[in-house]
């Protein structure tokens, strides 16, 4: 610690050392640190009226935990909200894999600009407009509905909202792109001689992707598929515009909490949902065989 | 028959196609109802061109002092996360010390926190402990939680890129810290500053879901439309996409104009200078002997 200070004064000097310190303090401490653990201490009380906060019944107690167990519709949401999150993920990585690797490793350069900026262009259209897109597509007399019907498929207008598949649906689309920006940048430091040696001896397409081009991304696979499935669980956009009341999303208890100014059971299920997040990255870790410092290349 | 590198070639431009479909299909359909004379938003039945949607939307009384928010807090946000990425990408890059590691994780940790978590821990730690209730500044310091850590890795990019005998001259010659940063590491990283504060507008001017949980009863733009969209849906809001939609693609195409003109500047520069050097062998010296005979 003394050593870090001394080094710190010595490359930055007092004024320049003073600032890094001092902003990074405020950033670690005060917007990072502190807030996530004033959450856990508020998920750890129960609600109470006010005069009787900092009274005897103002003790740490696990109840707001408890909810989610004893609450058999929280639970059930809880864990729809994981394995959609999954399906998400999923989706958005087979979509993006061969755009990404066709991006970083076939088109030639003129091209691939015009392909980016075709990416880049909808990725600042804000989210909920885009999702306001599916909301038009889906409706009951929306785009999908209109030509079946025109085409005789079916009679009456069908509901697509009801289930989750419009949810699921509306993120695949708009989270596509924070997988495919990871997996490019990953596959474009690939020597393309590696490929075209292994296409010289003989290598399967299959075999040139599953023994060099994966092995090599692995990383920034892992980064499209934890940045996509913390999105999606912690989306709340996506449930609210193409949700129905039969497929209500785990924020949207959170959000509901604190609209009902019961602070302390948000305050649990949000702990949760982070803790699921940091789960998903320690999982993607495991399964990729990766050390935390790889993420960050 | 065709060759397999031509059914490849085929299949992958139709798989490109396709996405590129996927992804820009929606936008154009929302885009032409905007246009449509029916109060609901749909293209068919098609009742006729209108532009009232954008009257609509222009005497919409709440949108303006939206904006006006999202502008104030971007602004803010900006003078916040830029000067904090750049104390973050400092210390990691020019220090070296047995928890970098560690500090490089929980500094980046707000990037894979979800949104709505910081929204949530922001409104509850300034009510707590400095009886502030969410409004705009809740807002600014939840957004530049994870705004900063963006900026960060920017401006990390560049600096690793730096060469440090800059500053050694700098040091040698006798420049104090402050001056040698100034005149030297603070031009090398102006692309790298301006782009993360670009960067930090457009992140604060378009979040959602933590502005959603830290703001209380204000409204920036995309509360404003998350509102709209959720309460009564009028094709006004297909107005508002269409000028989003339009604002973006002007800037990219601006973008692209403005880095195609400045390489093509470039390589025209480098040509005068740098070009003949190495490529003439029998270019002459100022004193008129032709150069390679000097190594010969």
């Amino acid at each position: 610690m003394v050593r870090l200070w001394r080094e710190g004064l010595r490359a930055f000097g007092p004024i320049g050392w003073a600032y890094v310190v001092a902003a990074l303090g405020v950033w670690l401490l005060f917007m990072i640190l502190v807030p996530q653990l004033i959450m856990i201490d508020f998920s750890l009380r129960p609600l109470l009226p006010l005069r009787e906060l900092g009274g005897p019944k103002d003790v740490w107690t696990l109840k707001n935990y408890g909810q989610l167990l004893a609450n058999g519709l929280h639970r059930t949401i809880f864990l729809k909200t994981i394995w959609s999150s999954i399906v998400v993920t999923l989706a958005a990585l087979v979509i993006c894999y061969p755009i990404s690797f066709h991006l970083a490793k076939v088109a030639r350069a003129a091209p691939r600009r015009w392909l980016m900026i075709g990416l880049i262009i909808p990725y600042w259209i804000n989210e909920l407009l885009r999702l306001f897109a599916w909301q038009l597509i889906l409706a009951d007399r929306g785009l999908f509905n209109h030509l079946l019907m025109q085409l005789g498929v079916i009679a009456e207008p069908v509901n697509f909202r009801a289930g989750n598949g419009a949810v699921i649906l509306g993120m695949a689309y708009a989270y596509v792109l924070f997988m495919i920006f990871p997996l490019y940048n990953a596959m474009e430091s690939l020597d393309r001689h590696q490929l075209e040696a292994a296409r010289d001896l003989g290598a399967s397409r299959a075999r040139i992707h599953r023994d060099i081009v994966i092995p090599h991304a692995k990383p920034g696979i892992a980064v499209g598929c934890i940045m996509t499935f913390m999105l999606a669980a912690g989306s709340i956009a996506a449930p609210q515009l193409l949700g129905s009341p039969s497929s209500f999303w785990f924020t949207e208890i959170i959000y509901t909490n604190f609209e009902t100014a019961n602070w302390n059971q948000g305050a649990a299920y949000a702990t949760v949902l982070a803790g699921l997040c940091l789960a998903f990255v320690f999982l993607m870790l495991k399964v990729f065989r990766l050390r935390l410092e790889e993420l960050a290349q | 028959m065709m060759s397999s590198r031509t059914v490849r070639r085929f299949t992958s431009a139709a798989y490109i196609t396709l996405f590129f479909t996927y992804l820009f299909l929606p936008l154009l359909f929302m885009g032409i109802v905007a246009f449509n004379r029916s109060s609901i938003p749909q293209v068919t039945p098609w009742e006729g061109f209108t532009l009232k949607w954008f009257r609509h939307l222009y005497a919409d009384d709440q949108l303006w002092p939206a904006l006006q928010n999202s502008f104030v807090v971007g602004g803010a946000v900006v003078a916040i996360a830029v000067p904090i990425g750049l104390a973050g990408a400092l210390f990691l890059t020019r220090l070296h010390f047995r928890a970098r590691d560690v500090c490089y994780a929980l500094l980046v940790s707000p990037i894979l926190t979800p949104g709505i978590i910081l929204g949530i821990s922001t409104f509850l730690f300034w009510d707590r402990w400095f009886h502030v209730s969410g409004g705009l500044w809740t807002a600014v310091i939840g957004q530049a939680t994870f705004i900063s850590a963006y900026c960060m890795l920017l401006i990390m990019a560049r600096l690793q890129r730096f060469d440090r005998t800059q500053e050694e001259a700098a040091f040698d010659l006798g420049g104090t810290h402050l001056q040698v940063f100034l005149k030297i590491t603070l031009p090398f990283l102006r692309p790298a500053l301006v782009s993360s504060a670009v960067l930090a507008f457009m992140q604060s001017f378009e979040n959602y879901n933590t502005t959603l949980f830290a703001i209380g009863f204000q409204q920036t733009l995309p509360i404003y439309i998350g509102t709209k969209l959720r309460v009564f849906i009028s094709p006004a809001m297909n107005a508002l996409a269409v000028i989003f939609i339009t604002l973006t693609v002007a800037g990219a195409v601006l973008y692209e104009y403005c880095r195609v003109r400045e390489g093509r500047l470039k390589f025209m520069r480098s040509k005068k200078t740098d070009a003949p050097r190495h490529s003439d062998p029998h270019r002459r010296l100022p004193s008129g002997r032709p150069a390679a005979r000097r190594h010969a």
